[in-house]
């Protein structure tokens, strides 16, 4: 498997080698190794449970600098409907609006319209006989990333319809065009409230290219926004969300999706409350459920990494907000002036592959061999998932040791016994733990970070 | 590889367990998803098995390259007649179990349908072994 690229990354120069990502992450992709948080990119899905517990906010994401859409004549600023719940609820959506122009933008477009296409489109997929149920949304690239790596039976239960990000940039590039825009002179970029939406823009599964130029950490540009934002009255821009709809705006909260689909659907948020359903619905153990939204945050985008504000506030500034918008089915194809036919056509994904994560690699004799080795490996072990090793549990530990990533010594525990049975030198076990957690690691400070619980 | 758990009678809410486990260790050895599916399905419906009418039993797989061998055994009432327990719909499940969505009369022709070959000895007030193999 060819490794992933990486869209998060850490900071050596704050990341104080604690445990908390590592004990974190669903994936046990992260392991502590000199003293520092070590990401493997190819059990990642994205998931920024790692960003969210980090004590000292030491991960960060890739974006792209704001200076590039200037390279544009057309300037089009894409951001899912949660961004205007991030702002302070005295600012007015145009306000908002205008704000984001000052920013340098020269069309505003929130991703969820024209949502009655997408509804429609994913409704003929579920009306087809051939989806096998329940069919699962693609809407967070966290869940579909890990339906690959860690279900890969279930790849053929996902919906092969884009997320609303391509739909609005679909939309956005035709009513430009009919401005009498040329495609290269539109510069499309999308605000994004997480690490997976960065991923699914940068290199996306299931279409060869993203139609999106460039993508911007929704929390910088909230910043920006903040610099220049007026409280003074400001042009009216309620042409530019003509088309967004009720549905629209509460599409990327919990339940937003699955409401509108099959006769029993069922949504969950939250990335280990997805592993649970997801064991269960690969053991066949789920019956009867049409529809199945999964989405990798709790509250879903409303708590995405990437957002300023708090996610249950944001959940009812959306709520408060959608009902003052009309129903989706309410705004005509007409109105809306596309080609519903050709923009749904665009919606549709190339099949999304299974790409299982095999931990011992695929010659099946080596698996068991190794398998079996580590069994025997965790009987030696303490059984505490301390994480003192520098892997998330003692299982973990056994399985990096047959891998040749780890050592016995690297257990605490076991260097104890060996000190006690005169194996090793206690010198030789502190130096042992030096080198996995750093000199520093010893020393009296009364400033030192990650001690209780910080940050949280 | 050698893998082996015990199941208490009457303790639905960790039937299930073992065949989860099972699922986990097959699922690196780079086997098809839908033999996968086949095995859990079946080591499962025999899990429920001796949690509903057993008192205790053992699950013991034996995995090799090419094959799995799972060996279902409990201490319970028996099954006085297997041809009649293989049909669809028949159950002996009390009313309590039943009420709790198991029950239903499918678990061993379940079995039958999901493993390339399947023993079962049976002893009255003594217990019973399903022996279920698959091949990968």
């Amino acid at each position: 498997m060819a490794g992933n690229p990486t869209y998060h990354s850490l900071d050596p120069a704050k990341c104080i080698g604690c445990t908390h990502c590592m004990k974190a992450c669903p994936t046990e992709a992260i392991r502590v190794v000199n003293g520092l948080a070590v990401i493997d990119d190819d059990r990642c899905v994205y998931c920024g449970q790692c960003h969210r517990v980090c004590p000292t906010h030491a991960f960060f994401v890739v974006q792209d600098d704001l200076a590039m859409i200037r390279s544009f004549k057309y300037r089009v600023i894409l951001f899912p409907s949660i961004m205007i719940g991030q702002f302070p609820g005295k600012y007015s959506e145009d306000q908002i609006y205008d704000g984001l122009k000052k920013v340098g933008f020269t069309h505003v477009y929130e991703v969820e319209q024209p949502q009655q296409i997408l509804i429609d489109s994913i409704n003929e997929v579920l009306r087809d006989q051939e989806t096998p149920k329940p069919a699962i949304s693609i809407y967070c690239p966290a869940i579909v990333r890990l339906i690959q790596g860690r279900y890969p039976s279930l790849t053929e239960n996902l919906i092969l319809r884009k997320a609303p990000h391509n739909l609005a940039a679909h939309f956005a590039i035709e009513q430009l065009l009919a401005e009498g825009a040329n495609r290269e002179e539109i510069g499309l970029f999308y605000a994004t409230p997480c690490i997976a939406k960065i991923a699914a823009v940068k290199s996306p599964v299931g279409e060869s290219e993203s139609i999106v130029d460039g993508i911007i950490n929704m929390n910088k540009l909230y910043n920006e926004v903040m610099k220049v934002i007026s409280d003074k009255e400001v042009p009216d821009h309620s042409d530019q969300r003509k088309n967004l709809s009720s549905e629209g705006i509460i599409w990327s909260l919990t339940r937003g999706e699955s409401c509108h689909f099959g006769s029993r659907s069922i949504a969950i948020d939250g990335i280990n409350n997805a592993v649970r359903f997801l064991e269960r619905l690969e053991n066949d153990q789920v019956e009867d459920i049409d529809f199945v939204e999964m989405r990798a945050c709790d509250q879903s985008c409303a708590g995405g990494i990437l957002l300023a504000g708090n996610r249950f506030m944001t959940v009812e500034r959306l709520e408060r907000r959608a009902k003052r918008y009309p129903a989706a089915k309410d705004i005509s194809a007409e109105a809306v002036k596309v080609n519903t036919h050709e923009l749904k056509e665009k919606l549709v994904l190339d099949p999304i592959l299974p790409r299982p994560h095999f931990i011992f690699g695929k010659d099946r004799a080596k698996v068991m061999e190794k398998m079996s080795k580590v069994q025997r490996i965790v009987c030696f072990l303490p059984g505490i998932d301390c994480g003192a090793c520098g892997a998330p549990n003692c299982h973990a530990l056994a399985e990096d040791m047959v891998n040749n990533k780890a050592k016995m010594s690297d257990c605490i525990f076991l260097q104890q016994m060996w000190e006690d049975e005169g194996r090793i030198s206690a010198r030789k076990a502190i130096t042992n733990v030096q080198k996995k957690w750093g000199t520093d690691r010893f020393k009296a400070d009364c400033n030192k970070r990650g001690r209780r619980n910080e940050g949280f | 590889m050698k893998l082996t758990f015990t199941i208490q009678g009457g303790d639905f809410t960790n039937a299930g367990h073992p065949s989860s486990e099972v699922k986990k260790v097959l699922k690196q050895l780079v086997i098809d998803g839908k033999t996968i599916k086949n095995i859990v399905i079946a080591l499962y419906e025999a899990e429920v098995n001796v949690v509903a009418h057993a008192w205790k039993g053992t699950v013991t797989v034996e995995i090799d390259e090419k094959k799995i061998t799972m060996l279902v055994e409990d201490e319970g009432p028996g099954i006085p007649d297997i041809a009649l327990a293989m049909q669809a719909g028949y159950s002996t499940a009390s009313k309590k179990v039943r009420e709790m969505g198991f029950g239903a009369g499918m678990g061993l022709p379940n079995i039958k349908k999901n493993t390339d070959e399947l023993f079962i000895e049976s002893e009255v007030d003594k217990g019973t072994k399903v022996k279920m193999i698959n091949y990968f």
